[in-house]
């Protein structure tokens, strides 16, 4: 007996209504009695009354002992662990859990194995609780439903307007998807800002957060870890734009020709092919960018003098501008196949060359739907994590310098967040304000680029 | 005709100077073509460049050196207990009668040459061994010929990567130990074949038998749960704001909502998972059911949009046509319009998904960055992905990861093709032009 069998037999029981409801609608039916709606809906009807509420307190429950119960085994946790300076619930909570499933290697410390026996009873009781509730509901709502079946009930509008609000619940969960978002990082973010001033975090000029341990440990030192982002941003926007300077050349290029010069069956090659591009995962352009381009870089720099970090921007940024030509080809391309036939008539009425044509008449049309792609393109590299995290190191430098290493802001949120963090400390909550600068910037850009899309379209539409 | 004024050209002089300037043009026009062709000749050299230099390396990946020795299956030193059982032949000798039977080819002399001896076959021989007996207990007390995995330093040796001609002390392996390598090579113990390990091993630190098995399972298991929530969510809210979403302000919001969610960093996600999955709903970490959450959060936009790209492709000739023979509205959705739509649907949502399979940074976030040996047999068991697999695989220092590295790349990318393929071919076989 567990959460799954518990799910099954909730099917089972809604099958079983169905079964019961479209049997009765049949009997119905075969006495002669002209029925509002088609049997299987009254069948359907019954069926939806029963596992909506039943699955409804199934999920509720599932959740929130979770939640409970990792608040409430916190009172088995020793008081010297609750205090210490590195507590970290996640921790803790792992270590329960793993005692839980009996994994664990040596000797487990008295309080996990008292807790992970009150988590497994708590778990049992839960379960118990959860069968109860969601078993009866499905048989008693179920039940209600089924005496609802009549001649004359209508059961096929019910039917749908019960489909037609879970649709309708659906589409809420893109909202909660984002309120979720901002919420996981605006709290976090206002307690890293109680922490360290905003001012401090979006002028400061050197980033590092690596001492705050030293810090706590009672070194003396104060004030020793740093967070101001701009070396962060700095980094961004150097990758960034070097990643602009190969992908917009390309992939412009690539639009032009392929909108106007290309015929059918080179278009049908190269369009798919330079679309492979994106499709490619991220972490094999970052492994690609480590493993061999830094280290061709590295070696042409020597080659001419010039010294090249092995973790240059220059390699990340070159790797991620190849990975962003298609979202700059593509739709510069449709742009371009988007301004009307008309107007290139009318350049070449005048005699124009397909040259004149193009710079003279299609860019300038294709302009606002371009820079739509281009901003695109950056709120992509700004956004871009594996690349940066496997081919730009972790070096904070500020630096303009595409030689140097430098580090970008999705590079740091990956190695602060990543394996065991203390939620209380300014480390960890600094993640959180990166991440929020982060959102908003690609949101602008975002925000930005679609609107421009929006009124170009409005002009030829 | 006005002769003073020089602004003014007959049809002859301006046909003459148009034809002077038509050959530049057509040069410029040339030249613009010219760098069409070099910017997509640039783009597909660069992936050719980039399939080159992870093929050539993944490829050799796939194959190892092992070694072959003739052991005898001591019955006593295997088995202790005598009852077979996994704990009796795990405290018996299996790697000393390795150690031995390797002995008996090489010949050391003294302690520091059989030092150096053990350094040639990988760590794991001796559960090789136990899991031949547990296979087969026949086997016990013969001799038999077994092939062993060489460690990833001999294997790296005998590829050419740590070369003979650098000094002992720079090298990872010493003279003795090539010297003996030299000894099996010239006996013909030494083959080259295709992995045992690759695709059938899970996470090792040694190189020599580590695989993706562990790591395949995971991205499966992972990519199920994507699917099951983001597949269905993705076509009921399609389905609701194409038909039966009011012009409201809610609705708009909704709309707004969900491009925006298509543009946020994948990584934001992953602070999702992290601060509401595990921080307040308390789920456990480094499971494929929250990384399969995530995951479906993140491809859900792309789903809900073509989705309901592809319900807006079906012609109203064809609602109209249900509607006129009595249906109602969510029957002419369910049994016309939905069925006409599902290609574009199910190719949205195939491009989704290779999406979610390739995606890194999000799970590095919730904990599938933890070394996990076991592999996972539910999604509720800790596992860890392909892409995270491979990252993690790309930092360590080893010779021979570099190659199962991009072996695993090779895999990744092989089932990205196919989904790709899987996606094309459909929209293929049933777009249907109206």
């Amino acid at each position: 007996m567990n959460e799954y069998t518990l799910l099954i037999l909730l099917l089972l029981i809604s099958l079983l209504w169905f079964y019961f409801g479209n049997k009765t609608a049949l009997s119905l039916k075969n006495k002669q009695l002209k029925l509002n709606s088609l049997p299987h809906y009254y069948g359907m009807y019954v069926a939806l009354y029963s596992i909506i509420p039943s699955l409804f307190s199934y999920l509720l429950i599932l959740v929130f002992d979770g939640i409970l119960f990792s608040n409430l085994i916190m009172e088995f946790v020793p008081k010297e662990i609750l205090n210490s300076p590195d507590f970290n619930k996640i921790i803790v909570l792992a270590q329960i859990d793993n005692a839980v499933r009996g994994i664990y290697f040596g000797e487990q410390p008295d309080w996990v194995t008292v807790a992970s026996n009150q988590m497994i009873e708590w778990n049992n009781q839960s379960l118990i609780l959860n069968f109860f509730c969601s078993i009866s509901l499905a048989l008693g709502i179920g039940y209600l439903g089924f005496k609802n079946i009549h001649q004359e009930f209508r059961s096929r509008n019910s039917v749908e307007k019960i489909i037609i609000s879970l649709l309708g619940l659906s589409s809420i969960i893109a909202i909660l998807t984002t309120i979720g978002i901002v919420f996981s990082v605006i709290f976090e973010s206002l307690r890293f800002f109680a922490i360290i001033p905003a001012s401090e975090f979006l002028f400061g000029l050197t980033w590092n957060p690596q001492f705050e341990g030293a810090e706590r440990a009672g070194s003396g030192q104060e004030g020793l870890a740093t967070y101001g982002s701009v070396p962060l941003f700095v980094g961004t926007f150097l990758i960034s734009l070097i990643a602009l300077c190969v992908s917009v050349p390309i992939g412009l290029f690539s639009a032009v020709y392929l909108s106007e010069y290309a015929n059918k069956k080179e278009r049908s090659i190269f369009k798919p092919l330079l679309e492979i591009l994106a499709g490619i995962p991220t972490v094999v352009y970052g492994f690609f960018a480590a493993l061999t381009v830094a280290p061709l870089m590295r070696n042409g720099g020597s080659l001419i003098g010039l010294d090249v970090a092995s973790e240059s921007a220059l390699a990340a940024g070159f790797v991620m501008g190849i990975m962003i030509i298609p979202f700059i080809s593509s739709l510069s391309d449709d742009v371009i196949n988007a301004v009307p036939q008309s107007l290139r008539d009318a350049g070449y009425g005048l005699g124009s060359t397909k040259n004149e044509v193009i710079t003279n008449v299609i860019i300038p049309a294709a302009l606002p739907g371009i820079i739509a792609s281009i901003i695109l393109a950056v709120s992509r590299a700004i956004g871009e994590t594996m690349i940066v995290v496997m081919a730009a190191g972790l070096a904070a430098n500020l630096s303009f310098n595409p030689l140097d290493a430098v580090t970008t802001v999705t590079a740091q949120i990956v190695t602060i967040l990543v394996g065991d963090q203390e939620f209380e400390s300014a480390k960890t909550l600094s993640a959180f304000a990166l991440a929020l600068t982060l959102i908003v910037i690609t949101l602008i850009l975002n925000f930005y680029a679609l609107h421009v899309v929006k009124k170009y379209r409005e002009q030829y539409e | 005709m006005n002769k003073n004024n020089s602004k003014m050209l007959t049809a002859d002089e301006a046909s003459k100077i148009v034809a002077s300037s038509v050959i530049r043009r057509r040069k410029k026009n040339a030249r613009l073509k010219t760098y069409g062709r070099i910017a997509i000749g640039l783009a597909v050299s660069f992936l050719i460049f980039l399939f080159v230099s992870i093929f050539s390396k993944g490829i050799p990946g796939f194959f190892q050196y092992y070694v072959t020795l003739d052991v005898y299956l001591d019955r006593d030193r295997l088995d202790p207990k005598g009852d077979l059982s996994p704990e009796s032949l795990y405290n018996g000798d299996a790697r000393s009668i390795v150690l031995e039977s390797l002995y008996k080819v090489i010949k050391p002399k003294g302690r520091k040459e059989k030092k150096a001896a053990k350094k040639i076959i990988s760590s794991n021989a001796d559960v090789r061994i136990s899991k031949m007996v547990l296979d087969d207990p026949n086997i016990l007390g013969k001799i038999i010929p077994i092939t062993f995995a060489v460690d990833d330093d001999i294997d790296s040796f005998l590829r050419g990567y740590i070369k003979r001609e650098t000094p002992s002390s720079e090298r990872r392996i010493n003279d003795k130990v090539i010297k003996f390598v030299d000894k099996l090579s010239a006996e013909n113990k030494i083959s080259y074949k295709f992995s045992d390990y690759i695709l059938t091993g899970s996470a090792s630190r040694s190189p020599e038998i580590a695989g993706i098995k562990g790591a395949f399972i995971g991205s499966m298991l992972t990519l199920a749960v994507c699917f099951i929530i983001a597949f269905p969510l993705g076509v009921a809210t399609a389905v609701y704001l194409e038909e039966f979403a009011p012009k409201n302000k809610i609705t708009e919001i909704i709309e707004v909502n969900i491009n925006n969610l298509a543009a946020v960093p994948s990584v934001v996600f992953g602070i999702l998972g992290l601060a509401i999955f595990i921080g307040i709903f308390g789920m456990p970490r480094s499971i494929p059911l929250l990384g399969g959450m995530v995951l479906a959060l993140m491809t859900l936009p792309t789903i809900i949009i073509s989705s309901r790209a592809a319900i807006r492709a079906v012609p109203p000739s064809i609602k109209d046509a249900a509607y006129g023979i009595g249906a109602s509205k969510l029957q002419t959705i369910f049994h016309h319009v939905l069925p006409l739509a599902m290609p574009g649907m199910l190719t949205g949502t195939i491009i989704g998904m290779a999406q979610a399979l390739g995606e890194t940074a999000p799970l590095l976030m919730i904990g599938m960055v933890a070394f996990i040996v076991d592999i996972p047999g539910g999604v509720t068991d800790p596992g860890t992905v392909l892409p995270v697999q491979i990252f993690m695989w790309a930092d360590f220092a080893e010779r021979m990861f570099i190659q199962k590295t991009s072996s695993a790349i090779i895999v990744l990318l092989v089932f990205l093709i196919l989904m790709n393929a899987a996606a094309v071919i459909l929209r293929k076989r049933l777009e249907r032009r109206w």
